[in-house]
């Protein structure tokens, strides 16, 4: 019981905001974020490191919120879906999921951004197969999956002609 | 895509419907801006966490709960018979299922438990955590008893009988017979039988189930936030299980991540936080996790099909027979039951084909596993393998191509409507029409030449067929006239704004499918506004009209009409008002882009702002003796069939591995009819979801128990799910045959990719292993199965 409600301080900077807090050393960062500090765009589909739909990016690399203490993001830069909303970084993602009706309930959806926004940053010339293959880390079962992988591969096609603007 | 007859559908109702527009909906979503159930936060709530069985059928002769109950942070611990002295048990039989039995169940279990992951005793505390914290220190004493787990042996007299009252473990059972059905077989040309199996499988909705229940005792007011399809008839349960007046419950749908069927269900976990609610006159929030959802959301599938086909010499279908098994949890669900999967099983063996002659039964029989329901398509992915499997059987049997054997065996299109020898009509199919445009989308001859070639390399592809049809659009048959009180018709409320914007609610709800934007189309166009001047209100028993909400693929060709309705009517009350106002006659109006005119000339007499501010705030200007009545509220309910059939045909391509039984899926063909189409881009992503669902269930997902009825793949680390690398790209075209049982002529769409893909995906299997002579029929065609067929391991 000791260790369950060890506390812990941490400073961090959540899409650009410095945090401090103080939180138990058992909270996982996908419940930091959506208990502590309201963020409610990450979403829990299983808590053990599968769906991906709590996707988040931590000192710009994307993890999963609920395989990562809240303690373990100590020091570091996170950003959720409202961060790279706000900022427009994923706006042509966001437009592209929109026109093709790329998310149906959207409770994977979050994940799915941060994934595709990864994905670009690193491989803008993946081909079909590389995407479908860079998104299978994150569980829609509403979709198909063929509406986000041809989003992604808009943005994509896009990217790698004018490795410019927002994705 | 649509025929002549859709097309003028369209023209009448003007430009949204037909039209393939984003949903407006959508783009919060895409923002993290979602309002889920577990988003939202109320003062002093309390978190509920479960201590479930860990075995599949044992006594509970102890509960201690004394150390849990002084754990930090815990606000009560409760078993089953304080819950049960709050909530009335429930019985999950419907009266028009004859012979369908069940014994009474509880919100948590009693003096014994009968499935693993049953609810037993509750814990509330201040946090979640907390709560699971002190979920560790109860002691339960258990006194483990035989388990049934095989619907096998379930009625063997060996067998314990789960509920000894009920004297067996036979839940339901129903036969069907036509009669002269041994003479066709012995005078057939050929016969083919073979046994299919499909497996248990989990609806896994990526938004785990959720409730958040707030009792007001000062009022006696229960308002109830939940991940549900179904506001009305959870507001329905709740009222008459906890001994509410209905009036006093308030139940709001808010954001819904994925149903699938999961969500119609009544979960003992979810009555008992409401109980804890009223008992500790506190908000109780319970969310599953994923663990528990695969041991409670409801189960699905799971049957054993013995089958066989008679065929003629000239290739027609002469006689049918089969025979299916399956097993449900060790209640019946409620309320809804758990025999509509016999019922549909039964019914839809035949498919969309002309034989009259049949003999087929179905049992159900209870098993110490978890609950088991209704899950998108119910028994159609299984009623349309046992068909389709047979027919490309058949069709083989006698060296006939498989779609040519298809094609000759579908009911003519003159016969419509067409009574099943099992009793429901369909309407109106378009087989033959899908079935052509199918072969061409996918190029059909030369992928059999490809196929060809690539065998003779030593590369095995595999070409499969299934037409299927998807019951839709139901009527009070399936639940109102068995005694469950959930609605068959849906109502739409609109109303004109002060500012001569739309309000419009409705009883449907949205799950993912696009209810919302469907929802929004129809109005645009039924009263002539745009879209952007429509807000639609979703979700909410205290403000929507009462309706039945999601389930049955219902919602658009349902409540869409409802709305076409409401449209026309408010339209028309505009037009009479601004007629008086304006000296002239209705009829010589119309309403176009947000303003009335004269239809001739296109004059603009009045904006509808004009309009509005004239009735709401300058009464002086109307008549004394007239009324503008801008709130118009209108229902629909499908009566004329028990549902509305829709009907279509899919193929799949893909190559199996001989070495590894490795299965890849290289491109799947849909064709669907589901008449009139209000939303292209929505229907297409539906199917297409659909269809992965169903590939799921033919190549990967299974729930696997232990003999002893342990779960032994409960994790999503275990039971597999479709993901992207693994599915094909998904090509869908449309026949449109509206239904005339409305003037909107819409059809379900939500349920025929699931319906078809597994059929389609096991003749394709088949298909490339036919030049060794093997076949599978047990699903999931893991590549174990597929080795094993071939001899290999």
């Amino acid at each position: 019981m000791n260790n369950a409600s060890e506390v812990f301080d941490i400073r961090l900077t959540v899409n650009n905001i410095e945090v401090v807090q103080r939180v138990l050393a058992r909270m996982h960062l996908a419940d930091f974020l959506r208990e502590e500090l309201g963020l409610m765009g990450t979403h829990l589909g299983c808590e053990h490191g599968v769906c991906g739909a709590c996707t988040v990016r931590v000192n710009g690399e994307i993890v999963r919120g609920c395989l990562m203490l809240a303690i373990q993001a100590d020091g570091a830069i996170v950003e959720t879906i409202e961060g790279i909303s706000e900022n427009g970084e994923i706006s042509a993602l966001q437009k592209e999921f929109h026109q093709r009706n790329a998310l149906q309930c959207g409770f994977c959806t979050p994940g799915m951004l941060l994934a595709a926004a990864d994905l670009i940053a690193r491989n803008p010339g993946a081909n079909r197969e590389e995407i479908r293959e860079y998104m299978s880390g994150n569980f829609c079962r509403c979709t198909g999956y063929q509406s986000i992988i041809d989003a992604v591969e808009v943005v994509c096609r896009g990217k790698a002609g004018v490795q410019q603007g927002g994705i | 895509m649509t025929t002549d007859t859709a097309s003028s559908h369209v023209k009448t109702h003007g430009r949204y419907i037909g039209a393939g527009l984003p949903r407006p909906d959508a783009w919060r979503l895409l923002h993290g801006r979602g309002r889920y159930t577990d988003d939202i936060k109320l003062a002093r709530t309390a978190h509920v966490v479960f201590v479930r069985s860990p075995y599949a059928h044992a006594g509970i002769s102890a509960i201690n709960v004394t150390k849990a109950a002084s754990s930090a942070g815990v606000i009560r611990v409760v078993t089953g018979k304080e819950v049960a002295a709050l909530c009335q048990p429930w019985v999950g039989v419907l009266t028009h299922l004859k012979g369908l039995k069940s014994a009474a169940q509880y919100p948590l279990a009693m003096e014994r438990a009968r499935w693993q992951g049953e609810p037993v005793v509750a814990v509330a505390a201040e946090s979640r955590a907390q709560a699971e914290d002190a979920a560790q220190l109860i002691d339960i004493d258990w006194e483990p008893l035989t388990a049934v787990t095989s619907p096998d042996t379930a009625l063997d007299s060996r067998s314990p009988v789960i509920h000894p009252d009920l004297g067996d473990n036979l839940a339901y059972q129903r036969e069907v017979d036509t009669g002269g059905v041994d003479e066709v077989f012995a005078g057939a040309h050929k016969v083919v039988e073979a046994t299919f199996r499909t497996s248990r499988h989990t609806p896994v909705t990526l938004e785990p189930r959720s409730i958040l229940a707030d009792y007001n005792p000062a009022e006696r007011q229960l308002t109830v936030y939940q991940s549900t399809q179904v506001p009305y008839m959870m507001q329905w349960i709740l009222a008459k299980h906890f001994g509410l007046k209905e009036i006093n419950v308030r139940v709001i749908a808010p954001d819904v991540g994925g149903g699938f069927g999961t969500k119609i269900h009544i979960y003992g976990d979810e009555m008992t936080a409401v109980a804890l609610s009223m008992m500790l006159g506190r908000p109780v929030k319970f969310v599953s996790d994923r663990l528990e959802s695969f041991v409670t959301d409801f189960h699905a599938r799971g049957h054993l099909v013995k089958a066989r086909m008679a065929v003629s010499v000239t290739g027609d279908i002469v006689g049918i027979e089969m025979d299916d098994l399956y097993g449900i949890g060790p209640y019946s669900g409620y309320p809804r039951g758990s025999a509509n999967e016999a019922k549909q099983v039964l019914n839809l063996v035949g498919g969309p084909y002309k034989n009259r002659v049949y003999r087929g039964r179905t049992r159900v029989v209870f098993e110490n596993k978890n609950m088991y329901g209704q899950y998108r398509a119910v028994g159609h992915p299984v009623a349309c393998a046992v068909t389709e499997g047979l027919v490309d059987l058949a069709a083989s049997a006698i060296g006939m191509d498989p779609a040519e054997f298809r094609y000759r065996n579908y009911i003519n299109a003159e016969a419509y409507p067409y009574t099943l020898v099992t009793g429901p009509v369909f309407e109106k199919l378009s087989q033959h029409q899908a079935h052509e445009k199918l072969l061409d989308l996918m190029n059909y001859s030369a992928l059999r030449l490809e196929q060809e070639e690539l065998r003779r390399q030593g590369i095995y592809r595999g070409i499969g067929l299934a037409a299927f049809v998807e019951m839709s659009n139901p009527s009070s048959a399936t639940y109102g006239q068995g005694g469950a009180s959930i609605a068959s018709q849906d109502g739409c409320t609109m109303k004109l704004t002060a500012t001569g914007g739309i309000t419009c609610a409705v009883s449907i709800n949205e799950i993912g499918q696009g209810a919302t934007a469907v929802v929004l189309q129809i109005a645009a166009s039924a009263v002539g506004v745009s879209t952007e001047n429509i807000k639609i209100v979703i979700g909410d028993t205290d403000v929507t009209p009462y309706g039945g909400g999601n389930w049955g693929s219902r919602g658009t060709g349902i409540g869409g009409e409802a709305v076409l309705q409401a449209g026309k009517a408010l339209r028309q009350n505009i037009l009479t008002f601004v007629a008086l106002l304006t000296e002239t006659e209705a009829s010589v109006l119309s309403i176009r882009d947000n303003s009335v005119i004269e239809t001739l000339t296109g004059k603009e007499l009045m904006t509808l702002e004009e309009v509005a501010r004239t009735a709401y705030f300058r009464s002086d200007k109307v008549p004394r003796d007239f009324s503008p009545e801008l709130v118009v509220t209108r229902h629909f309910a499908q009566k004329t069939y028990d549902g509305i059939c829709t009907n279509g045909i899919q193929g799949c391509y893909l190559e199996v591995d001989i070495e590894t039984g490795f299965v890849r899926l290289l491109k799947h063909w849909v064709i669907d009819d589901c008449g009139t189409i209000i939303n292209p881009l929505l229907v297409d992503e539906q199917i297409r979801g659909g269809v992965v669902q169903g590939i799921g269930g033919a190549l990967f997902e299974e729930c696997i128990y232990s003999s002893e009825g342990q779960l032994m793949n409960g994790s999503l680390i275990d039971y597999l799910v479709p993901m992207a690398c693994e599915m094909p790209d998904i090509e869908v075209g449309h026949v449109s045959t509206p239904t005339a049982t409305s003037e909107l002529g819409a059809k379900g769409a939500g349920e025929a990719g699931t319906a078809g893909a597994p059929a389609a995906v096991m003749n394709a299997i088949n298909d490339a292993l036919k030049p060794f002579g093997v076949c599978v029929t047990e699903q999931p065609f893991t590549p174990e199965r597929i080795l094993r067929a071939l001899g290999k391991v």
